[in-house]
Parts: C-alpha cells; sequence; structure tokens
C-alpha cells in the first residue's frame, strides 16, 4: 500500500513522542485500542489552570497510519480547550492524512484517545 | 549492491537468466513460435518437441514418469484440479476430505468450496511446531474419506512435512493423497516413488521459472483418476483443455532441471546466509521464531518481534522488500491464519515479518539487513506503549483491553 506524504512525514517524524507522569494531578491519559487487534495509543495531556492543555505526549503500537494519527493529534490539541480538544473528529485528521478507507480505524482510535484523555484528566480534578 | 534488497522470494522470484535464455527462443517470427498441437508442420513438430523435453524436466526433478505430467497455469490451477478433480471422480466412493489449517488459500478455498457441493472436510490443526500429527491424521481417515491435501513446505512458516510418512499411512488406508509442493520444488528433495504420492502441485515462479506455468502430477501407477475442471481442445490427456504456452514451459523445464542440477549446493549456501542472519538478530529481546527450527527450508525465517506492529515495521524497513505473511493475504488488516492455527497469540501474529531469501541473495545484502532491523526495531519499540508496559513488568494479558 502507498502511503500519502502527511503519513510519511509524521511516521518517521513522529512530533511528541514520550511519557508524562500519570500520577499528575494535571495530566490526563488514554489508553485505547488492544494489541490482538494490532493498535493500542497511550495519549496523555497536561491541562493548565486556565483549562487549556499546554502538553501533549504520545506512544502508539499500530501501522504507519496509526502513529501518525496520533502524533497529528498531540499537535492539534496542544494550545487548544479541553472543550475545543473533544470537538476534534475522526474525519478531520483521516482528511488532514489522506488516510484510505482501510486506515480510517486509526483515526477513529486517535479520536477516542482524546476522548479518553479529557476523560481521565475530568475524573481526576472531580475525585480530587 | 542495489536498494531495496529482494527479502521476498517465498512471494516470487526472478527469472533466472539463464531461464529467460531459453524462453526468448520460443516467441519471435525466427524463434520456435509454433503450436505444440500443430500436428501439420515443422513449427508445431519442434514446439512439441520442446514441450515433451520441459515435461521431462519437470518430472525428473520429481522422480516420475513424464506422462504423468499435466501443464497448468500455476499451483493454483493445479491444486484446483487435484482436489476437485479427485472429489468429483470418487464421490460416489465417498464425500470426505482432510486437509489443514495452514494450507495455501487455493486449497483452502477450493476445499470450501467442495463443502458447498455437499462435500465434508476436515481440517486438521497443526502442532505448534507448524507440522501434522501422524497420528491425528491417522485417527482423521474414515471410510468416505477419499482424499487427503497436505503441503510439503508451508509458504509462510517455511516447515517440511514428513511426506513420506505421511504417504505411507494414506496409502495403506487406500485414501489419494495430494500434495502442493509450491513452495518445495528446488528446495527439498522430492520422490513420488518413495513418498508415495498420487497427485502434486508445482509452480513454476517459485522455483526461478516464469510466472503464469505450472504442472500437476497425476499418478497412472496405480491409477489415479481426476475429472477435467477446464474443457475444450483435449489437450493434456483430456484432463487440461488450452493450447499449451510453449515458452513458459520451456522456461519451466529449464528452471527445474536448474533447481536439480544446483538444489544441495544453493541449499548450503541460503543455510549459511540464514545462520547469519539469524545469528545476527536472535539476541534481541522478545524475538521469537514461528515454525520448526529444524523441519523447515533453509531459505525462509518467520520471526515476530514482540511490541512492534508488522506492518509498521515493514513500513520502517523500505529498504527491505519483506512481508508480513503471504502475498495474498497482506491485503487485508487480518493476522495471519497460518499462525493463529499454530497457536500464536493475535498480538504475535500482528508482529511477524517473514524473511525469505534466494539464490540471488548475497552475504553483504544480509549483512546490511542485520542493523537496520536492529535499528528499527529500537526505533519503534521506543515509540510503543506495549513495550514502556513490558519494560515496567506490567502483564498485558492481565489487562483489560476494549477490542474495537
Amino acid at each position: 500500500m502507498a502511503y500519502s506524504n502527511q503519513v510519511l512525514d509524521h511516521y518517521e517524524n513522529p512530533r511528541n513522542v514520550g511519557v508524562l507522569d500519570k500520577d499528575d494531578q494535571n495530566v490526563g491519559t488514554g489508553m485505547v485500542g488492544a494489541p490482538a487487534c494490532g493498535d493500542v495509543m497511550r495519549l496523555q495531556i497536561r491541562v493548565n489552570n486556565d483549562g487549556i492543555i499546554e502538553e501533549a505526549k504520545f506512544k502508539t503500537y499500530g501501522c504507519g497510519s496509526a502513529i501518525a494519527s496520533s502524533s497529528l493529534l498531540t499537535e492539534w490539541v496542544m494550545g487548544k480547550t479541553l472543550e475545543e480538544a473533544a470537538k476534534i473528529k475522526n474525519t478531520e485528521l483521516a482528511e488532514e492524512l489522506a488516510l484510505p478507507p482501510v486506515k480510517i480505524h486509526c483515526s477513529v482510535l486517535a479520536e477516542s484517545a482524546i476522548k479518553a484523555a479529557i476523560k481521565d484528566f475530568q475524573d481526576k480534578q472531580a475525585n480530587s | 549492491m542495489q536498494l531495496p534488497i529482494y527479502l521476498d522470494y517465498a512471494a516470487t522470484t526472478p527469472v533466472d537468466p539463464r531461464v529467460a535464455d531459453k524462453m526468448m527462443e520460443y516467441l519471435t517470427p525466427t524463434g520456435k513460435f509454433g503450436n505444440p498441437a500443430s500436428r501439420s508442420h515443422s513449427f508445431g513438430w519442434e514446439a512439441e518437441a520442446a514441450v515433451e523435453d520441459a515435461r521431462e524436466q519437470v518430472a525428473t526433478l520429481i522422480n516420475a514418469d513424464p506422462k504423468d505430467i499435466v501443464w497448468t497455469s500455476g499451483a493454483t490451477e493445479a491444486d484446483n484440479l487435484a482436489i476437485k478433480g479427485a472429489a468429483h471422480f470418487y464421490q460416489k466412493k465417498g464425500k470426505h476430505l482432510i486437509t489443514s489449517k495452514t494450507e495455501h488459500k487455493a486449497v483452502l478455498d477450493t476445499c470450501r468450496q467442495l463443502e458447498r457441493e455437499g462435500f465434508e472436510v476436515t481440517y486438521l490443526d497443526p502442532e505448534p511446531n507448524g507440522l501434522i500429527d501422524l497420528n491425528k491424521l491417522s485417527d482423521a481417515i474414515r471410510k468416505d474419506t477419499i482424499l487427503v491435501s497436505l503441503m510439503h513446505v508451508n509458504n509462510e512458516i517455511g516447515v517440511i512435512a514428513d511426506i513420506a510418512a505421511i504417504g505411507e499411512l494414506t496409502r495403506s488406508k487406500g485414501v489419494i493423497f495430494h500434495v502442493d509442493a509450491a513452495q518445495s520444488t528446488g528446495k527439498v528433495a522430492i520422490d513420488v516413488e518413495n513418498m508415495q504420492v498420487d497427485l502434486i502441485s508445482m509452480s513454476a515462479h517459485k522455483t526461478y521459472g516464469p510466472k503464469g506455468i505450472g504442472a500437476l502430477y497425476v499418478r497412472r501407477k496405480p491409477r489415479v483418476r481426476i475429472e477435467a475442471q477446464l474443457h475444450g481442445g483435449g489437450h493434456e490427456r483430456g484432463m487440461r483443455s488450452g493450447t499449451l504456452a510453449t515458452h513458459q514451459i520451456v522456461g519451466m523445464g529449464e528452471a527445474f532441471r536448474l533447481a536439480k542440477l544446483e538444489m544441495v549446493e544453493e541449499n548450503a549456501r541460503l543455510l549459511k546466509l540464514r545462520n547469519q542472519f539469524w545469528n545476527g538478530l536472535k539476541d534481541l529481546e522478545e524475538i521469537y521464531l514461528n515454525g520448526d527450527e529444524e523441519h523447515r527450508v533453509s531459505g525462509n525465517l518467520n520471526v515476530s518481534f514482540a511490541f512492534v506492529e508488522g506492518e509498521s515495521l515493514i513500513m520502517a524497513l523500505k529498504e527491505l522488500a519483506v512481508s508480513s505473511g503471504s502475498a495474498c493475504t497482506s491485503a487485508s488488516l487480518e493476522p495471519s491464519y497460518v499462525l493463529r492455527a499454530i497457536g500464536r497469540p493475535d498480538e504475535l501474529a500482528h508482529s511477524s515479518i517473514r524473511f525469505s531469501f534466494g539464490r540471488f541473495t548475497t552475504e553483504e545484502e544480509i549483512a546490511y539487513a542485520i542493523p537496520l532491523i536492529r535499528d528499527k526495531i529500537a526505533k519503534l519499540r521506543a515509540l510503543s506503549p506495549l513495550w514502556d508496559m513490558y519494560k515496567e513488568g506490567i502483564d498485558l494479558n492481565a489487562i483489560k483491553w476494549d477490542s474495537h
């Protein structure tokens, strides 16, 4: 399968790879997917007191499109409010990366990852 | 050294230049382009002579009588002709067939079609090393079993079945034995007499011949009958009609002649390359060889690199032409059914790469590939959340994943 230049760029130079302290009160972690299905994404966000995502990190086990989807997502969410980040649609990611139909699920997974990270952060705030 | 490096010989091989030269003699106006079925002039006669020479060359590789060789368009057609042909001919005797879950799709889908026609098929589970337990095969044979179809060498994991032992069993039980030998010609010695095989499917393009040509061995003593699947001019003793593709057939003959001549030497060279390759990788943490280590062809290594997804690894190894299983299934997102059948968990099946070496693979290429693979594995593991968790000592099987 031929990959788009956008996927190749993110795959070869992934942005914001890394780990944030999951026990930090200001960090939300979203882990989605399953090893048996061939993709697992872990997306982490650090949210400041104004409710803005000031840092995002990811690690992904999966195909090139899954890695590119999560890499692009970290770029997009930084500087956004939680509300804005939650509005990112998988179709926007898929369009930006020119994903073929068989790879749309990678962008769906990325959308689930940011939603899961936001929820984790909000649950932490509510429990504190 | 040219990049990318071709390490996918199990998918197809290039035509050996010696074979291509020979084929060229049978195409153009100055060559021997006649129809081998033309009886009225020398164009036909010389084409026919070339076809018969090739028939003998193919027969010689498997120690068969040339009269028992039927030309087909490839191993897929040969599998179809053997299995459907025998099933249709012997259906009054019984309607039960036996095969295994790790066969090529050309066998599995043919069996599925026969099930739709009212036949019953037993799909044996291989052992974790990829091979069939003879006792389990013996137990599966019933009074109404007419055919056993098992491959000689598996296309994904390269394991070699003990065909002679299976042949002894099927012959003693009076069951016809078909072998898909697409991956074994020129790699493993085949002797239809010692092995007591009744039908053998062969392909030219896995053995440095051209694509689009293959053959089916059909035993005449004791006689095995098959019903034709293609009807027409009654070529190939009525078993497979269609004008013979002289240049393709000549190519297959020459390729098989060279295979017979060079097999022993070539196997020794390939084994050395494979050992060089495996020795350069095997100390990597969490890598697994798929399929039996001893009973496998010298040109195949199928390896799972845990916590790295196969497709992304293939993408990272863009200087190497490798595959994540068989070329026939790599368009799908499902992990290899062969690796699943030998009991590999899905996550390891998703992390597998098939490396296959061949006649034109060099030591220099292997030496280039090893550090490249090590580097990319390290890079992708640094990107993998599963690797982090493994390193933290978290049991991935204990986690409740949301399967999607």
